[in-house]
């Protein structure tokens, strides 16, 4: 089980350089072992910034991240991926000379079998032969990209699994199958998931919707309680957004 | 042939054993083995030192002609000319290691010419390392000069990774007509290290190309220079690549020269030089490595 208790952040404003500018303000939730959590909300509302602190890429000024318990706020990015938190990025990072073997077998902590990697890759809807050895460089379109991002984190298994906004730079074919990945990795693994994402159709496979907008939780609730707000042209949950859909 | 010799001959060749095929062994400057073939002979130079390698035409064969330097004050220079006949398709593997037990500095000082018929194709390996627990500094200065006919190609594939203290490397190519040269570069340099490349090709015939790659990582106070001038003399592609990680205090510097005397000459020069970008290193840190195992990782597969 994952815990926020009053999680603020501040930057610095860049625009005005003076001031501070407040990105999360006094979030607390829960997510539960062995649910599915869809983040949604308007750009610039905060998810990721809250996705990236529970990785333990970004600290919080003020607050409390629990990981079953355990206090997990001042632990680095290391030490939260062992203790079982995963992280698929939004726009996934490129490496030269790194192959998709060696990124799976990172991730799996292991040395893992053609047949094992195939199946990760399989899943996301590539072909292992023609990308298992292939460098994660500039050459993979930004569709292979994402699609290998979530095979790595596939291969770690872990007990929380952090997608931030998957279906950014998948075509409709993958985005079919992402539905499929999810629904497999929650049985197989039967860990928490948390997914940041816009589209109605993830939305639709989750146990409960948190929106984020104006750096604070607006509505948490089952998805039957909250999708139907979210549907409506003037969603009263998306401060900053009004007006417009942030759901796809 | 010493223990020292077989064990920078394993660093830089797959050497292990008897040699199968066409070799030459060169040690602290004297020959410490040699093999011909019926297809390429291997002969001493008269009044310098070095060898002729003479391939014939249409050979199919793997060619081994490393160098070792296997303890201090030895300064060794060698003179060694390939002649690659037409339809030849032939892999050589050169490379050189050198080994220092005392204050004073080694180095070995490697001129090599090939010249390379018409539709020939020439694979080329040299892999350059320096051990021992001497202060003498290891100095390797390789200097290649290479004649491309008509069709033909080559592939250089050079590596220098660990405890070579001091390199400048030179190559010249003059390429003729459908000729191609492809070198990648792998370069790691530490501590006060300097190494210094300077690549100069002469594209003179239509439609020939040369792609220079080179991949470097500079640590410590270590300093790296790469230099290439690619002259483009009638129709054709050149095409130079200088990508650098710089770590501690290591300097690296690129200098392109790209000279198109020909309207469709068509050439492109790209360097990239930084630090390890933040992101890749919280990438794998968020796969459970720590920020000194992601950066291992990393410099690992750049210099791969």
């Amino acid at each position: 089980m994952l815990e926020l208790k009053n999680i603020s952040l501040s930057v610095e404003d860049e625009f005005t350089g003076n001031g501070q500018k407040e990105i999360l303000r006094d979030v607390s939730l829960t997510i539960e072992t062995g649910k599915l959590v869809v983040v949604t909300g308007p750009n610039g509302g905060g998810k990721s910034t809250m996705a990236k602190m529970i990785a333990g890429i970004l600290k919080p000024n003020q607050g409390q991240i629990l990981l079953d318990g355990e206090d997990v706020t001042d632990l680095d990015i290391t030490q939260r991926a062992t203790r079982g938190i995963s992280f698929a990025f939004q726009q996934p990072v490129r490496f030269k000379g790194i192959t998709v073997r060696d990124l799976i077998n990172l991730a799996s902590g292991r040395e893992i079998s053609d047949c094992e990697a195939c199946g990760y890759l399989k899943e996301v809807g590539l072909c292992a032969r023609d990308y298992i050895d292939r460098e994660v460089n500039a050459s993979l379109s930004g569709g292979e990209i994402k699609r290998i991002e979530i095979a790595t984190v596939m291969a770690r298994k872990t007990k929380l699994t952090i997608f931030d906004e998957p279906e950014a730079g998948i075509d409709l074919w993958s985005f079919n199958n992402l539905i499929d990945v999810f629904k497999n990795l929650r049985k197989e693994i039967n860990g928490s998931m948390l997914i940041i994402s816009h589209q109605e159709r993830i939305l639709d496979i989750a146990d409960e919707i948190i929106v984020i907008a104006d750096g604070k939780v607006m509505a948490r609730g089952k998805k039957e309680e909250v999708l139907p707000e979210l549907l409506r042209e003037d969603c009263q949950y998306c401060v900053g957004g009004k007006g417009r859909r942030v759901v796809q | 042939m010493n223990d020292i010799t077989k064990k920078l001959l394993s660093m830089i060749s797959d050497i292990s054993g008897e040699i199968k095929g066409a070799f030459n062994i060169r040690e602290d400057g004297g020959c410490a083995g040699r093999q011909s073939t019926e297809n390429v002979d291997i002969i001493p130079k008269v009044g310098q030192p070095g060898i002729d390698i003479i391939i014939k035409p249409n050979t199919k064969e793997k060619i081994y002609i490393p160098a070792c330097v296997t303890k201090s004050n030895v300064d060794d220079l060698v003179y060694n000319d390939f002649y690659v006949g037409e339809n030849s398709d032939v892999v050589i593997v050169a490379g050189c290691g050198v080994h220092t037990d005392g204050e004073e500095d080694s180095q070995h000082n490697g001129i090599h010419r090939f010249f390379i018929s018409k539709n020939a194709k020439v694979r080329y390996e040299e892999k350059h390392v320096g051990i021992g627990e001497g202060t003498g500094k290891r100095i390797i200065n390789p200097q290649t000069y290479i004649e491309m006919a008509e069709n033909s190609y080559m592939e250089m594939d050079t590596v220098q990774i660990k405890g070579v203290d001091s390199t400048k490397r030179d190559s010249k190519a003059v390429l003729q007509a459908n000729a191609k040269l492809v070198i990648k570069e792998k370069i790691m340099t530490h501590g006060e290290q300097y190494a210094e490349t300077n690549f100069a090709v002469d594209l003179d015939g239509e439609d020939s190309g040369v792609d220079l790659i080179s991949r470097s990582v500079a640590r410590g106070t270590s300093k790296q220079m790469f230099r290439s001038v690619i002259n483009g003399n009638t129709r054709c592609t050149g095409h130079s690549e200088c990508d650098a990680i710089i770590m501690d205090k290591g300097v690296v510097s690129a200098i392109p020269e790209l000279t198109a005397n020909d309207i469709d000459a068509a050439l492109i020069h790209e360097a990239a030089i930084g630090k390890i970008a933040g992101e890749q290193l919280i990438k794998l840190m968020t796969l459970g490595l720590t920020s000194e195992e992601a950066e291992a990782k990393i410099v690992e597969g750049f210099l791969k």
